[in-house]
């Protein structure tokens, strides 16, 4: 009974599928009709398969057999998934012409089978881009459904994936289009609200900020919202909540990992030599989009004259202020000695300071460290923004877990989680001693931590690259952990014993 | 340094919690050579997790706490192999292979081993209990030729086993000698409760029903069970988890003073100088005060290695464990205990109050004494209670008044869960009402 109801929820899914492709081939006399069928064809055969697997049940959180599945497990089908995955994505980054893209005439095949959704929300045909902005969205809204209807039970998780899905749908989605259509002669700049620097790494750039700039009043308030996301918002709500806040509440890439990505949160890998990995390169991508975007930034001045009270100079000086600022602050904070994150940290910083001063003096008017301008920027897009965040990030979800990019390669987490550890109320308190080292919190951890080396030693988990999803709570036998906010004294704790013993 | 120059060596035999535990807390406070010896596997895991092994939750070697760099940086050195024998007057080993291995200290910790009570059958073919890592491999290899199967005893152990062997869609039949589940530690509510609760997951219970033989087919393997009433239930598989008693042959073979465990004094010392016992292998002389001379669980392992590696380094210190705490899960409802809360209370000396959901499997009881109108302790099912709070409030003795007013501050649900505080405040005021009437 429930074999059948899944099987026709896969043969729904896969038809919906199946049209989809045909595009890559074929194109439709009627394309409005087989995109809606497409769809719903879709839709449908995920809710029936998601029914099959949660419906009949009681409403516990179950990973049963996760470790049995092919698809899960790393086995044929991830890797059978992982393969497509990865080769969408470098079409789409690379060879959209694959897809059907045309710059010179109009789109044919899988790009102008969105057409018609297009003209309807932003007045133009449809580019790659908005391809996959589509089934981006729709991959949040349709696993969104799966994952509230599989941790029911936990009203944290719900508000979560409701939260995150509708910024996707609204802000990400709906809204830029929208946008677009109403001011059709507006200049190219980003106008999704939440999507800020650095994980736009393009905001300070000379052809975005002009866009913005000359984008009339929506433009200018872009600008001015998109610092003060930078400057104000941000930070004051990562003190509060913690760097969840953005990463898995309002962020488009955390959407995705966490809905469409669940099911392959634990495959990523706990290891003390992966974390020192993840430590190195996160902080290499923080320093890199900063001395870019410092760079991008000083040369942008040097074109603008008129921003008289802006110059140069007092730019660089008022980098290198502010990066002292929070030298001293880190040396205030840790004067009986650095734990070894804020060490990272300390590297960092020292390193952006550098860099921002041997700019000033190694640097003409069209080259940066003798580089030309842009040509940072243009290694960044390639390497960071296309290759890392999508083809290794969403592409191989089925072998190496569903926040690769998250935990490795995302200057925004990384940002972040340097002030989540340092100065934040965020929290995973541990239960006294309650923990039985069973290890489902750091299986399900989909950022690698090993949460376990914590709650067992009755320790407080405060770690950087946290996104708060709550997953090791909610699969926790015992009732050991809880995401909370709280004092800054004693949120980092080490006891010599957990809870329980009179020593 | 003894005698020899050479760092005196500890040898901890078992690498379950308790042994784990003492390890590590001798090595941050010493540089002795220490060697854990055990036969199950080569590096400690976590026991309680077998179960989602066998579930397809994890993968064993996400059972094992530590990664196998950290016994070599700790420089423990970890021994697969079976120990035979205890000889006392040499202080060396017998091991399985005939070698020999020399101690300064030895600390048993062994654990425990499912009971047989004698039933005919029991030592057919898929028929066991569920302990050891080797018990998990050996149910692995029955579980293809499994449709349904028969467990018998209604404790942690057994509820586990119903819930795997559930979980990889068998037939799950469940023998249970009392009228409801684990009645002799839940409260009447509570054991209704989880019976439902097993009864709703769809496993077919039998409630007041013993065990009396287990029927063998042609290739000795059981083929069904009787129960005393006669019933014959057909099955390829029988689990049997009445409990678990000290694992400790060979220590009593070796001239060890034991009863049902090792016998160890209030500082862990058995009868033999430089031979200690810990964990559910142990069983204490003198236990505090409402405790059990043996108590098998994670949490007591855990103390007693913490304990006995203050007096191996140096500092002799008595086992005190703090105020009582354990937690367990049945299928899907988690259950939390801090201090005493009985299932049949003295009214004299012991009353509740008690909450339940009215349409959630959640519920909340509390108890105290009548007369000092002090807090003794809580129980919960489903709902996650802070045990720092009451670890406090236990220590200090507080009056259920104080404890009633600042709970708010115990529970730990994750958040946007609904917290019960003004439910059990009302409940509390109902009660001193009814108390000074």
């Amino acid at each position: 009974m429930i074999k059948t109801q899944k099987n026709i929820g896969l043969a729904f899914g896969l038809l919906g599928l199946v049209i989809l492709s045909l595009n890559i081939m074929y194109s439709f006399e009627n394309v409005p009709l087989f995109f809606s069928l497409c769809f719903l064809s879709m839709t449908l055969g995920g809710i029936l398969y998601f029914n099959a697997l949660y419906g009949a049940t009681l409403s516990g959180i179950h990973n049963n057999g996760v470790w049995f599945n092919a698809l899960t497990a790393k086995g044929l089908w991830g890797w059978i998934l992982g393969l497509v995955l990865t080769s969408f994505y470098i079409a789409i980054y690379w060879f959209p012409e694959l897809l059907g893209y045309r710059t010179e005439t109009a789109s044919v095949g899988l790009v102008a089978f969105f057409d018609p959704l297009s003209v309807l929300l932003n007045g133009k045909l449809a580019t790659q881009w908005f391809m996959y902005g589509t089934l981006y969205t729709f991959a949040i809204l349709l696993f969104g459904i799966k994952f509230i209807w599989k941790y029911r039970s936990n009203p944290y998780q719900i508000f979560r994936t409701l939260s995150v899905v509708f910024f996707q749908l609204c802000f990400a989605f709906l809204l830029p289009e929208l946008l677009s259509k109403l001011n059709p002669e507006m200049p190219y700049f980003s106008k999704d609200i939440k999507n800020m620097w650095p994980l736009n790494y393009y905001f300070f750039d000379a052809w975005h900020l002009e866009g913005m700039l000359n984008g009339k009043s929506i433009g200018q308030f872009f600008l001015i919202f998109g610092l003060l996301m930078i400057f104000v918002i941000s930070p004051l709500l990562t003190y509060r909540f913690g760097k969840r806040w953005y990463c898995s509440w309002v962020c488009g890439c955390g959407g995705l990992a966490e809905t469409a990505g669940d099911p392959f949160r634990q495959l990523s890998s706990k290891k003390i030599s992966v974390w020192k990995l993840e430590r190195w390169m996160i902080h290499f991508v923080l320093v890199f989009v900063f001395i870019t975007t410092i760079a991008v930034v000083w040369s942008f001045l040097g074109t603008q004259p008129e921003l008289s009270l802006v110059t140069k100079e007092r730019f660089i000086l008022g980098v290198v202020v502010l990066l002292l600022l929070i030298l001293l602050s880190l040396f205030i904070k840790h004067k009986n000695g650095f734990p070894k994150d804020a060490k990272y940290t300390l590297i960092s910083v020292v390193s952006i300071l550098l860099a921002s001063i041997g700019l000033h003096y190694f640097s003409g008017q069209q080259n940066i460290f003798f580089f030309e301008t842009y040509t940072f920027q243009k290694w960044y897009g390639f390497g960071i923004g296309a290759a890392f965040s999508g083809v290794l990030g969403v592409g191989f979800y089925p072998l190496l877990g569903s926040r690769v990019w998250c935990r490795f390669g995302c200057p925004m987490a990384a940002l972040l989680g340097l002030q989540q550890r340092l100065f934040s109320r965020f929290r995973i308190t541990t239960n006294g001693g309650q923990c039985i080292s069973c290890g489902n919190c750091s299986t399900y951890c989909e950022m690698g931590i090993d949460v376990r080396a914590y709650a067992q030693r009755g320790s407080n988990i405060v770690r950087s690259s946290c996104v708060g999803c709550g997953i090791c709570s909610a699969v926790c036998p015992r009732g050991v952990l809880k995401l909370e906010n709280g004092p800054l004294e004693n949120r980092i704790t080490n006891p010599t014993f957990p809870l329980g013993n009179t020593l | 340094m003894n005698k020899n120059g050479s760092k005196k060596s500890i040898v901890i035999i078992g690498n379950g919690i308790s042994g784990t535990t003492l390890a590590r807390h001798i090595r941050k406070n010493s540089s002795y050579a220490i060697t854990i010896i055990s036969y199950e596997s080569p590096y400690f895991f976590s026991r309680t997790a077998l179960m989602y092994v066998y579930m397809g939750q994890l993968p064993f070697s996400d059972t094992e706490p530590y990664e196998p760099q950290f016994w070599r940086d700790n420089s423990i050195t970890l021994l697969q192999q079976r120990v035979t024998q205890i000889l006392l007057d040499k202080k060396q080993l017998l091991l399985d292979d005939s070698r020999l291995f020399s101690y300064d200290i030895l600390v048993l910790a062994t654990g425990s081993k499912p009971n047989l009570l004698g039933w005919p059958g029991q030592n057919l073919k898929a028929v066991q209990g569920l302990y050891h890592k080797q018990d998990l491999e050996k149910l692995e290899e029955w579980t293809p030729s499994i449709q349904s199967a028969v467990i018998v005893g209604g404790g942690l152990i057994g509820i586990e086993l119903a819930e795997m062997l559930h979980s990889r869609g068998k037939k799950v039949h469940f023998l249970i000698r009392e009228s409801h589940f684990w009645n002799s530690i839940l409260p009447n509510e509570e054991t209704k409760l989880v019976t439902q609760h097993i009864l709703d997951k769809g496993i077919e219970l039998h409630l007041n029903t013993e065990l009396k033989s287990i029927a063998s087919d042609a290739e000795e393997r059981a083929k069904g069970v009787y129960t005393k009433e006669d019933l014959f239930i057909p099955c390829q598989w029988v689990g049997l988890s009445v409990g678990v008693s000290p694992n400790i042959a060979f220590a009593k073979k070796s001239g060890l003073e034991a009863n049902k465990g090792i016998l160890v004094n209030k500082y862990l010392e058995t009868n033999q100088k430089g031979i200690y016992a810990i964990g559910d292998c142990a069983e204490l002389m003198e236990p505090q005060q409402g405790r059990s001379p043996i108590e098998a669980i994670w949490y007591t392992g855990r103390m007693m290695g913490e304990t006995l590696a203050q007096t191996i380094t140096g500092k002799r210190t008595p086992y005190t464990p703090g105020p009582w705490f354990n937690s367990a899960k049945f299928f899907d409802i988690e259950f939390q205990i801090y201090g005493q809360v009985s299932a049949s209370p003295h009214k004299q000396k012991e009353r509740h109050i008690f909450w339940k959901h009215n349409s959630k499997n959640r519920t909340i009881r509390i108890s105290y004494n009548p007369n000092t109108l002090c807090f003794l302790g809580c129980m919960t099912l489903g709902v996650r209670f802070r045990h720092a709070y009451f670890d406090t409030v236990l220590r200090e003795n507080k009056s259920m008044d104080f404890v009633i007013t600042t709970l708010e501050e115990s529970f730990f649900d994750p958040e946007f869960y609904p917290t019960y505080k003004k439910e059990i405040l009302m409940l509390w005021e109902l009660e001193k009402s009814n108390l000074i009437l």
